[in-house]
């Protein structure tokens, strides 16, 4: 069976190199504090991404409610850095000083037992993996082991994430409510707002991603990865080889949560406020198209991927704002219709190939399309 | 909360919230009949559903502007007339779209989803070019807005008896198309066993494009009745979309009755819920008790089959 | 869109100065709009934090959601702000420089907003920037303003507990539009009691919080309901057969966008005829844009609390709308917050004057105490907590989708962000 633990292909220990050469030398060099800031907070829906190429394209499940997670994690936080914020000095003008603004404005007087644990760093850096998760292992396990999967499973994810909306947006005096949870200022005493801390962020960020995309490809190139993409090809006959085909399916499911969670955690430390519009369905649908952007197939690609989205949404918007809509929609519907396999395809099927020709390297033949899904399939 | 209250009051009252309940049913079969025949038929998922719906709201709109301005006579039909052009512009639409796009994908399901979203945030966006960001409002002819009163407390608004009957006809307009004529045979042919269907000359293309463009059609049809009881807006179409897709699935997506049984059970669960509890805690009762039901029982309440 | 070229300007500029001479500087403290170039002070006394303000030019922002499900609330606020811009150019500009434009896109999306509030600070370097529109996105903006020290004019009435030196709010904060309007109804209506509904977030939350005790405490009259339905919401009929079950005097809705619509037709439809005022109907959410997707005839008779109305009979006004109307179609509709959108440019131009410098220091001074005479709305005053003083009145909705004015308080409202004993 150890053959089976494939080590990394050359392609791709390459193609994560150039990744994070990208993230820690390139982007750094070429943009100013202000713009790199911005790639920063893009790269936090990178980790959505990655958590979608795992579910979506090596499991074949289609999450539509992803921004619950990556919601989840970044309210983690926000909890933490707004009770930290929220000392009795600086909220004495308040009716109950020591709790945060917005539960004064409520009438409420004493902060609530389940934001007692968020005081402590430990605990928030826990929540932030383990609460997403939790809920991924509820909804998976139920899910799962009834065998729903498909468009059914999008569907129920998606009606998951509009509950989410209305209970935040309906509890204000416990979530901040529609407007968030804003105005967070340091993390243990460590001032979050200034352009140093932002570049720190952004590198810890950066780091962070790529361990886990990391991660991520240990995952999918170990034994347990082999078996996600047998069962999104043929999930019967892994069910009649013995295995149990939900557990597997839970498994991945609840990673992609954690590291989504992980991804919104460091969104709030970037952005300075988290506020339910990330949790709502718009949002979650937007990150499956940077995952199909990139290559649903490709965890690399699903970096590029948000990157491109993003900085075409930033400057369509800057440019010509009436269009944007356009041409997102345009982008949905091309990465459907031409290019199935995002960016990663395209870098398979033509980029790759010219480079082989013109280095002359034969070695490599057999392991070049390996992000395709034929080439899984096979 | 009854304490206060003479018997005669509370029968008038529980007379009224049945009537709502029974509107809001309406609205749910007449959101979900469209996205029905296209999900449990084709395996579409059609995410621009609503933004189907809203085209017949505008086209309501455009032509109760024409008849204001150009035959106020005829204004008391023109909502009727209305509806037809919704009909059949929307179903127009949908066959485009179905053409351009839908029949590459039917192989690949989830990525429908995706292009119908990208389809959908185009619609969005010509509709605010076209129509503008802000809301519009169609005038509807006099008899149609207000109620009939039977006593005191009780009121019937002759916009809810509308959409009922308008649900009514549509659903019995499309068990007929669907059970009895010839087309509604070959759909069916089509959805059990492709193959076949085509082997003995079905034209299984044409029969995917006009069952999308019956779907789309509906689905306009159900737009142009929402003028009457709510906005028309280039994003009104989003407000649709979960609501519709769960009373779709919770029915079981293959089956028409499951729609409607499923839309009758969501609609008077929320009726009830909202009139005990407030709104918002009612609708998220309402939503998590169906994904509840789902979870323990995902093929719906009617199916033939669902799993994969 | 224009980007910053002159971040250099203000120490080329020192010779021209020194040339020029600081005899222009004691012309520039002014409030009310003048005319002319003559007084144009040099660029390196008038802005000495590196603002985009060079000779003839000096840049602002617009940052409002054109896309999105905001885009419907924010046009308004856009084309007033466009046209007090162009207005003010027209006049010559602000201590002699043209008003250039960056106008930014916040989608609807709160962090674009933070985004583009420090795009426009930080890259553009604007001067100030008009802008915002729900409490959400102001709230994540207002870091960013703070931090980067901009200023902000934020044009809706809103929920108030807000006070910041980098914003001045021409919109009312609630006990503004809400107090004035429920001592109205009591008084000349004899209401007694109230069902108050709402849109599930914190604006008519907090509003209805503020209403509640003005009601019980204040006037010692009686709240029957109380109830919220999520965004977007469109079914109402079961709580309008509790309203009817209950039989309040007044239904006290803030219902907002789509739901709007949806709200005022079911009631109609449920047999409630407002015109009758059994029970009266009041609001502080639908202006006179809303009406346009709702339908005149749909809110005939309802009572809205606002601080102006289109319909509003002075000379201020009557040059405003038709202003606004050669600009932007004759069939357009100006409601509440526009108009309030409308002041911003100039009460900032006003403020600039007064303090001789495009500064946001020196503006943030100079704004509390600052009068407006050529407001639509009539008079208005900058508070010392950044509010307007201004007057509420109380509107009739007619069938054409106009409010006729049936009160108006005679004195100015003082703003009141945090009042005692509402919260």
């Amino acid at each position: 069976m150890t053959s089976m633990l494939n080590p990394l292909k050359k392609t791709e220990l390459v193609g994560f190199l150039v990744v994070a050469a990208v993230i820690l030398l390139i982007l750094p060099a070429i943009t100013d504090a202000f713009r790199l800031n911005m790639v920063g907070k893009y790269l936090t829906y990178a980790f959505v991404a990655v958590g979608l190429v795992l579910c979506w394209g090596s499991a074949g499940i289609l999450s539509l409610g992803q921004g619950i997670f990556f919601g989840l994690g970044g309210y983690c936080m926000a909890m933490f850095l707004k009770l930290e914020s929220s000392t009795p000095e600086a909220t004495s003008i308040q009716s109950t000083p020591g709790i945060p603004d917005f539960m004064d404005w409520n009438q409420i007087t004493e902060l609530p037992w389940f934001w007692e644990p968020f005081h402590s760093l430990t605990f928030t850096m826990l929540a932030v993996i383990l609460v997403p998760a939790i809920l991924a292992f509820v909804i998976g396990f139920a899910m799962f082991t009834r065998r729903v999967g498909g468009v059914y499973f999008a569907i129920i994810t998606q009606a998951i994430a509009a509950i989410l909306t209305i209970l935040i947006i309906g509890q204000q005096g416990y979530t901040g409510g529609v407007n968030g949870i804003t105005d967070l200022r340091s993390l243990l005493g460590w001032d979050i707002r200034t352009d140093s801390a932002k570049t720190i962020l952004y590198f810890v960020n950066a780091v962070l991603l790529l361990a886990v995309i990391a991660l991520s490809l240990l995952v999918r190139h170990s034994k347990l990865g082999r078996i996600l993409v047998a069962l999104r090809d043929k999930e019967d006959r892994v069910r009649f080889s013995g295995y149990d085909v939900a557990a597997f399916k839970i498994f991945v499911f609840c990673f992609a949560a954690a590291i989504s969670g992980i991804g919104g955690a460091m969104f709030t430390l970037q952005v300075g406020f988290m506020s339910p519009t990330f949790v709502g369905i718009v949002p979650s649908i937007e990150m499956v198209i940077f995952c199909a952007v990139g290559g649903r197939y490709s965890l690399i690609g699903a970096v590029y991927g948000t990157l491109l989205v993003n900085w075409g949404k930033t400057t369509f918007s800057e440019s010509f704002p009436e269009l944007w809509l356009f041409a997102m929609g345009a982008l949905f519907i091309a990465v459907v219709m031409a290019f199935p396999n995002g960016l990663a395809g395209i870098w398979n099927s033509h980029v790759q190939p010219l480079v082989k020709r013109l280095s002359k390297r034969t070695g490599e033949r057999q392991a070049a399309p390996a992000e395709t899904p034929a080439a899984i399939a096979e | 909360m009854f304490a206060d209250y003479s018997w005669s009051e509370l029968g008038s009252i529980f007379a009224m919230q049945g009537f709502a309940g029974l509107v809001l049913f309406s609205v749910f079969v007449l959101m979900a009949l469209g996205l029905a025949i296209i999900f449990g038929q084709m395996g579409v998922i059609n995410m621009a559903h609503g933004e189907f719906m809203i085209l017949g709201a505008y086209v309501t709109y455009l032509t109760s502007n024409f008849f204001q301005a150009a035959a106020p006579a005829l204004m008391p039909i023109s909502f009727f007339i209305a509806m037809v052009l919704a009909f059949f512009a929307s179903g127009a639409l949908g066959m485009l779209v179905e053409m351009a796009l839908i029949r590459f994908l039917y192989k690949r399901p989830l990525d429908t989803l995706l292009a119908t979203w990208g389809l959908s945030l185009i619609l969005q966006q010509t509709y605010r070019t076209i129509f503008g960001a802000r809301e519009v409002g169609v005038t509807l002819p006099d008899w149609m807005m207000g109620s009939l009163p039977l006593t005191d407390l009780v009121e019937i608004p002759i916009n809810g008896l509308i959409v009922m009957a308008i649900t009514l006809a549509i659903t019995m307009a499309v068990a007929l198309v669907m059970f009895r004529s010839r087309f509604g045979a070959q759909i069916r042919a089509v959805v059990q066993n492709r193959p076949m269907a085509g082997a003995v000359g079905i034209d299984t293309e044409k029969v995917d494009r006009f069952t999308f463009g019956l779907g789309c059609g509906i689905a306009g049809v159900a737009g142009s009745a929402f003028t009457m009881i709510g906005s028309t807006g280039p994003s009104s179409g989003q407000l649709y979309i979960v609501d519709t897709f769960l009373v779709v699935v919770f029915g079981g997506a293959t089956s028409l009755i499951g729609t409607v049984a499923s839309a009758f059970t969501i609609s008077q669960a929320q009726s009830t819920m909202e009139f005990f509890l407030s709104g918002s805690m009612a609708k998220v009762l309402t939503l998590l008790t169906v994904v509840a039901i789902l979870m323990l029982r995902p093929q719906g309440l009617f199916t033939l089959k669902v799993r994969r | 869109m224009k980007t910053d070229k002159n971040g250099a300007a203000p120490r080329s500029m020192l010779r021209r100065k020194l040339m020029i001479g600081a005899a222009a500087m004691a012309l520039s403290v002014a409030v009310l709009p003048r005319v002319g170039l003559a007084q144009t002070p040099p660029t390196s006394e008038v802005n000495t934090t590196g603002l985009a303000v060079t000779d003839d030019t000096v840049t602002v922002g617009i940052l409002h959601s054109i896309t999105g499900t905001m885009a419907i609330s924010e046009t308004g606020s856009v084309q007033a702000e466009k046209l007090a811009i162009k207005q003010i150019n027209d006049m010559g500009g602000v201590l002699g420089r043209k008003i250039e434009v960056v106008q930014e896109d916040g989608s609807s999306d709160w962090p674009t907003f933070a985004e583009k509030a420090k795009k426009l600070l930080v890259e553009d370097k604007v001067a100030a920037v008009f802008g915002c529109w729900t409490s959400a996105s102001r709230k994540a903006v207002l870091p960013v303003f703070e931090q980067y020290n901009g200023m902000l004019y934020y044009p809706t009435f809103y929920e108030g507990l807000e006070e910041s030196p980098n914003v001045i709010y021409t919109g009312q904060e609630a006990t503004q539009q809400i107090i004035a309007g429920l001592d109205w109804v009591a008084k000349e209506k004899g209401a007694k009691s109230f069902y108050l509904l709402g849109s599930d977030y914190i604006w008519p939350r907090t509003s209805n919080k503020i209403a509640r005790k003005h009601i019980e405490d204040k006037l010692g009259l009686k709240v029957v309901g109380e109830e919220y339905y999520p965004l977007g919401h469109t079914q109402f009929n079961s709580v309008i057969n509790k309203i009817k079950l209950r039989k309040p005097d007044v239904i006290y809705a803030i219902v907002v966008g789509g739901s709007n619509v949806a709200f005022y037709k079911q009631l109609k439809a449920a047999g409630i005829d407002m015109t009758k005022e059994k029970p009266l109907l009041m609001t502080i959410s639908v202006t006179e844009d809303e009406i346009r997707g709702i339908g005149g005839e749909n809110i005939e008779g309802a009572y809205a609390t606002m601080k102006y109305f289109q319909s509003l009979e002075n000379e201020n006004n009557a040059e405003f709308v038709k202003a606004f109307k050669d600009m932007w179609g004759q069939d357009i509709v100006i409601g509440d917050v526009t108009q309030a959108a409308y002041l911003g440019p100039w009460l900032w131009k006003a403020a600039v004057e007064k303090a001789g410098s495009f500064d946001i220091d020196k503006i943030k001074e100079a704004s509390p105490g600052i009068e407006l005479t050529t407001a639509p709305e009539g008079y208005v005053k900058i508070h010392e907590n950044h509010h307007l003083w201004s007057k509420t009145r109380v509107g009739h909705a007619k069938a054409d989708g106009q409010y006729e004015v049936v009160h108006e308080t005679t004195e100015l409202m003082e703003p009141d962000p945090f009042p005692e004993g509402y919260q």
